[in-house]
């Protein structure tokens, strides 16, 4: 017990053992993991090693997955969040989450950033919610870009802006923790600085768990990194995890060496 | 290195040794001759549909303006009596005996088809999908007539024993408009299936990463972006309705009559259309003529319904890509 107490003070998450299966195929195998807050975690590692999946079983997302199966437990303000009593819904307004691919809805950038509070049952005036989609879109870096067309298209925007849209969005709901499926991989290196600038001032509120292809991305702009790697049965498995400069300088496992120096993936 | 390059088919293929001999070849343009002819004949298929169109338009026209010379267009929309046998040819009667059968359908068909529709795209596992698509193309393609006396022997009684046997004529457009609507629930779902599939699916996890149920996903996310499709789905199965012949026939009366009341019987424009160009009818009496101005009305309520339905597509669109 004394254990699961200091764990959850410290850390946001934590993964227990867990195992993801897509129908019979074990797709994780065995991954512990505990993401700290306030902090930006990194997932690295090759395509297919399964670092999306985790992060998608962090917030029950996998769940609109046909087939999809966690075992294990991931523990959230000491609940598990694969509990029989826990409501998908309900962890997602709490983990949010920015997907690979700009999404915006094709609504305006202001009905964008109104979604969350409006379905989450927003019960403020309208200047409130001018101001909370104000001081979202600030927090977003976005605000002064789009500040005289907040009636025109999410869509509209380019792929930077929509990804910061996108951040925007999830900020609005007042997640604690946000969850980020390789936010950069469809921008452009001015974007993606920007992005990397705003988790950084992000961190400050809010616990970051990021997906990336791009370990660069993970040497500038995290504090820890985990990085994965497929096993004989094509199961991800969790190689490495520790503070990125430790991993990036002075890798435990001769995989991860091989890895970050570029000998493979 | 392989120092074969290939480019294309096969008989294009060319070493590098020979391109370095400098082997002439020509860029001349050739002649396709198989391609030339089956672009042709895609062109035939595209212009075919627009030829009948022009020709139904020249004959309703033609057969219409020798109509119209002996019956004013003002009569022919305010009279509210149609009785060729007396001279009496307003259209009002038939018009408004298919608005309401066309308006019952659609407060069936276009609910339950757009529910369906959302209920498939949706929520459906993949088994319930397997088993409902397949039921609602057997109810697409079972034929009108037999829905028109499904109408009569099924509906009409039912409405009968709910409404009072004295209240509810045994031909009523009630029981037309009820049947004709279930008869389009397929049309409208498999299109707007059709519409709300093709919203990415980036666009739901969007929503749900927010913390929006599956429901609010579906009416605020999906249903917007695909509310284009949907409407085109709507205009369709209304001028489905409008033109929809042999259920009213069988169903709903074979007298032109002027009422409000859906438990009457009464003549729907299509209906009339059928019964009186079925009977011995002179090719050059005015009732003959009169077939195709009914004709021509109904052709411009279609085309009417398919221009408000380009407006509203093009107002409420959200272009998701």
């Amino acid at each position: 017990m004394t254990e699961k107490q200091t764990d959850t003070a410290q850390y946001t998450l934590v993964v227990r053992n867990m195992n993801v299966y897509y129908g019979a195929f074990r797709a994780i195998n065995n991954v512990s993991l505990n993401i700290e807050r306030n902090k930006i975690t990194a997932l690295i590692g090759p395509s297919g090693c399964g670092k999306s999946t985790v992060l998608r079983s962090l917030n029950r997302m996998n769940d609109l997955v046909n087939g999809a199966r966690v075992e294990g437990e991931v523990l959230f303000h000491e609940q598990n969040l694969y509990a029989n009593d826990v409501d998908a819904v309900e962890v997602r307004r709490r983990i949010g989450m920015v997907f690979q691919k700009p999404n915006p809805f094709p609504k305006s950038i202001y009905d964008n950033i109104a979604f969350g509070p409006r379905i989450n049952g927003w019960k403020g005036t309208k200047s409130e919610m001018d101001d909370l989609v104000e001081r979202c879109l600030r927090q977003a870096a976005l605000w002064d870009d789009v500040k005289d067309k907040l009636k025109e298209s999410g869509l509209a925007l380019s792929g930077g802006q929509q990804q910061r849209l996108c951040i925007a969005r999830a900020l609005a709901v007042e997640p604690e923790v946000i969850l980020m499926d390789e936010p950069c991989s469809a921008l452009d290196p001015i974007s993606t600085l920007k992005i990397e600038e705003l988790m950084m001032e992000l961190r400050q509120r809010y616990t970051i768990a990021i997906v990336t292809h791009n370990m660069q991305q993970a040497a500038r702009a995290s504090d820890y990194t985990a990085f994965f790697l497929m096993n004989d049965q094509r199961a991800g498995e969790l190689v490495e995890y520790g503070p990125t400069g430790d991993l990036f300088t002075n890798p435990k496992d001769k995989r991860t060496e091989d890895y970050i120096t570029g000998r493979f993936g | 290195m392989d120092d074969k390059v290939s480019i294309g088919m096969d008989s294009r293929r060319i070493t590098t040794s020979q391109r370095e001999t400098t082997r002439p070849f020509s860029l001349k343009k050739q002649s396709r001759l198989g391609e030339n002819i089956i672009q042709g004949f895609l062109l035939f298929c595209g212009v075919l549909s627009m030829f009948t169109t022009i020709g139904i338009v020249i004959v309703l026209g033609s057969e219409s303006i020798a109509f119209f010379r002996q019956v004013s267009i003002v009569e022919f929309l305010t009279n509210t009596v149609w009785s060729p046998q007396i001279d009496e040819f307003g259209i009002l009667p038939l018009l408004l005996s298919t608005l309401l059968t066309s308006t019952i359908a659609m407060f069936i068909a276009l609910p339950t088809g757009l529910a369906a529709a959302i209920y498939l795209s949706e929520y459906a596992s993949r088994r319930a999908r397997s088993i409902l698509k397949p039921v609602l193309e057997v109810l697409a393609g079972v034929p009108t007539v037999v829905y028109g006396y499904f109408a009569l022997k099924f509906m009409t009684p039912l409405l009968k024993s709910v409404f009072g046997e004295a209240n509810v004529n045994i031909y009523n457009m009630a029981s037309a408009g009820l049947v004709m609507g279930i008869m389009i629930i397929p049309l409208v779902s498999s299109m707007s299936e059709d519409a709300l599939s093709a919203v990415p699916r980036a666009l739901r996890e969007g929503a749900y990463g927010l913390g929006a149920t599956r429901l609010e996903t579906a009416i605020k996310v999906v249903l917007p972006a695909g509310i284009s499709g949907i409407i085109a789905a709507f205009v369709v199965a209304i001028s489905r309705a409008v033109g929809e012949t042999m259920i009213v026939a069988v169903a709903a009366g074979a007298k032109p009559t002027f009422t409000f009341n859906p438990f009457e019987a009464a003549e729907t424009m299509t209906g009339h259309i059928a019964r009186i160009s079925g009977g011995d009818l002179s090719y050059a009496s005015i009732d003959y003529n009169s077939i195709f101005a009914i004709g021509l009305t109904l052709f411009l309520m279609t085309l009417g319904l398919n221009m408000i339905s380009r407006r509203l597509v093009r107002r409420f669109r959200e272009v998701y890509e």
